[in-house]
């Protein structure tokens, strides 16, 4: 039997990732530091990256909000790290693009992040999808911010 | 029903559950025709024309004023003034009487249930005269409480800023009693009345209110248009806050003078349709009757109660008195969650904040989920409600 289109939202892999979020807490020495928000909703989001090398060596969230934007955020951040940060702010478009069409051309680049495609048949909830990758990208435009 | 048949839009939504008319209400038809008349049969500007078109819409608009001064029961209707609904009312006290009567080391006073509406225009007004910001805290779950507010006036209270009904719990704010301290202390009141007017017959005379705001779009009437009831002598002591077309007296080079109130402060052409519409809206709930309105909003708040209490998890917040409005949580379910799983089942209801962040911050919880009635809701739309939410639980949470 094909999904509903709520069962597509909220799979259960996605209520786990919510539920369970991997990268959640905070760094030791993170580079970058970026505290998001939607202001229509009061989500709030807090990611902290440490860029070493040219790569996304680590990556955490804290924060709270719905279901869709913790896994988003634990999703996002199991996806980054590794990567360039030219590479984050592609996928950062890419996941954008998909969240809000449905489907892209290099979904694959996403990863697991992609099975939350079904936030586009929601458009109220594509905000909440893509607040942690926002974050992430204005993270690593604003550069390095050091205390 | 007769009455949810006088709404063109359930003819369109025949399933759908409202329970968001503290957002905002829908609209009765006697409404719908008072805007197309206006435009059809009576529009010209106001305060401007000679023709008889203008003559007569002036007339119109004016009555409109009227209409609301003894919607209110204000003394007359120059104590009317007409504006985009009541942020906007309240922005206009702030910025224009405020600066008047708080001085440096005064108090402004607020309880933390209010909307920011009635809380972020105060806090600029502190900010720039160094008045103290005085946020009176609320009860457990989410109330004003009148008897903390109360004990915070002092001499140094210039300004009450309450809500008479609160728009995430909808508890009634016994607005007389808090009236009468801070008057006695030389202080004033300003009453938000957005969540009030569309429940209660208002008398600002007999809550003494100093200034009232309420908003057309929640009363049945049209969005855009909104109003503040000041008291005369208040008014005719305030600056005017925008300038330009219809405020004026006389303009030269070197200065200007300013028209009588209300009109200086109603610069600009005025959103002549809405008053028409607001009028229509006006006499709508008029035709009424408050006691079996109340009664029936009354029921529909504990029916709604008592559903949701039946799932384990949920708190709801306010009393059973609330005003037409029940907020409320389920554990382990974020608001927004909750409200795609409404929507999906065709309930229409409000998740998040409710511009309400320092309540949200005393009641621990970053947002609620908050069913609002209007005239038109039944039984009906509240048990759909209490299933779905029992629903939601068992598909979030898993059975046990």
């Amino acid at each position: 039997m094909a999904l509903t289109k709520l069962d597509q939202l909220y799979r259960q892999v996605i209520l786990d990732e919510a539920y369970h979020p991997r990268h959640h807490g905070t760094l030791a020495a993170p580079t970058h530091q970026v505290t998001v928000r939607n202001p229509s909703c009061g989500d709030v989001l807090t990611l902290a990256l440490e860029v070493k090398d040219g790569v996304i060596k680590d990556a955490a969230f804290s924060g709270s909000g719905c279901t869709i934007s913790q896994a988003s955020g634990s999703l996002m951040t199991d996806r980054i790290i590794g990567q360039t940060p030219q590479h984050v702010l592609n996928l950062v478009a890419t996941f954008s693009d998909l969240v809000i069409d449905g489907q892209v051309k290099d979904e694959a680049a996403l990863g697991d992040a992609a099975i939350l495609k079904g936030v586009h048949q929601f458009p109220a909830r594509v905000k909440c999808a893509t607040l942690a990758w926002k974050a992430a990208a204005q993270a690593l435009t604003k550069g390095a911010e050091h205390d | 029903m007769q009455m949810r048949e006088q709404f063109p839009f359930f003819k369109r939504h025949p399933d759908l559950v409202y329970l968001d008319s503290a957002a905002t209400s829908q609209k009765p038809q006697a409404v719908l025709d008072a805007l197309n008349d206006y435009y059809v049969d009576a529009n010209a500007n106001v305060h401007r024309g000679l023709y008889q078109l203008a003559y007569n819409t002036t007339e119109g608009y004016e009555a409109a004023r009227g209409q609301v001064a003894r919607f209110l029961n204000a003394n007359q209707a120059s104590e009317i003034v007409f504006t985009r609904g009541t942020t906007e009312s309240l922005n206009l006290v702030a910025s224009s009487f405020g600066p008047l009567v708080v001085r440096e080391g005064d108090e402004i006073l607020v309880s933390a249930a209010e909307h920011h509406s009635n809380f972020i225009p105060w806090q600029q007004l502190a900010a720039t005269t160094g008045a103290r910001f005085v946020v009176a805290p609320v009860t457990p779950l989410g109330e004003t409480d009148p008897q903390a507010l109360a004990k915070l006036i002092t001499p140094k209270t210039k300004i009450l800023a309450v809500a008479q009904v609160t728009n995430v719990a909808g508890g009634l704010v016994p607005v007389r009693q808090l009236a009468d301290a801070v008057h006695a202390n030389g202080g004033f009141v300003v009453v938000d009345g957005a969540q009030s007017a569309p429940h209660m017959p208002v008398d600002v005379q007999a809550m003494g209110a100093d200034f009232f705001a309420f908003s057309g779009h929640k009363i049945y009437g049209p969005t855009g248009i909104g109003a503040l009831y000041g008291r005369q002598a208040l008014l005719e002591r305030m600056p005017p806050v925008q300038f330009g077309g219809e405020m004026i007296d006389s303009v030269t080079d070197a200065q200007s003078t300013w028209a009588e109130v209300p009109l200086k402060f109603e610069a600009g052409t005025p959103n002549i349709a809405g008053a028409f519409g607001l009028a229509a809206a006006i006499e709508f709930l008029q035709a009424q009757d408050w006691s079996t309105v109340r009664a029936r909003e009354d029921r529909l708040v504990r029916r709604l109660r008592a559903g949701l209490s039946a799932t384990p998890g949920v708190t709801v917040y306010g009393s059973a008195n609330s005003l037409g409005i029940v907020s409320f949580n389920l554990a382990g379910v974020h608001p927004h969650d909750l409200a795609t799983f409404l929507d999906e089942q065709q309930i229409a209801v409000r998740a998040g904040h409710h511009c309400a962040q320092p309540l949200m911050a005393r009641l621990g919880v970053p947002a609620t989920v908050r069913a609002s009635f209007g005239l038109y809701n039944t039984a009906d739309d509240c048990d759909r409600l209490a299933a779905a939410v029992a629903a939601a639980r068992g598909y979030f949470l898993g059975t046990d």
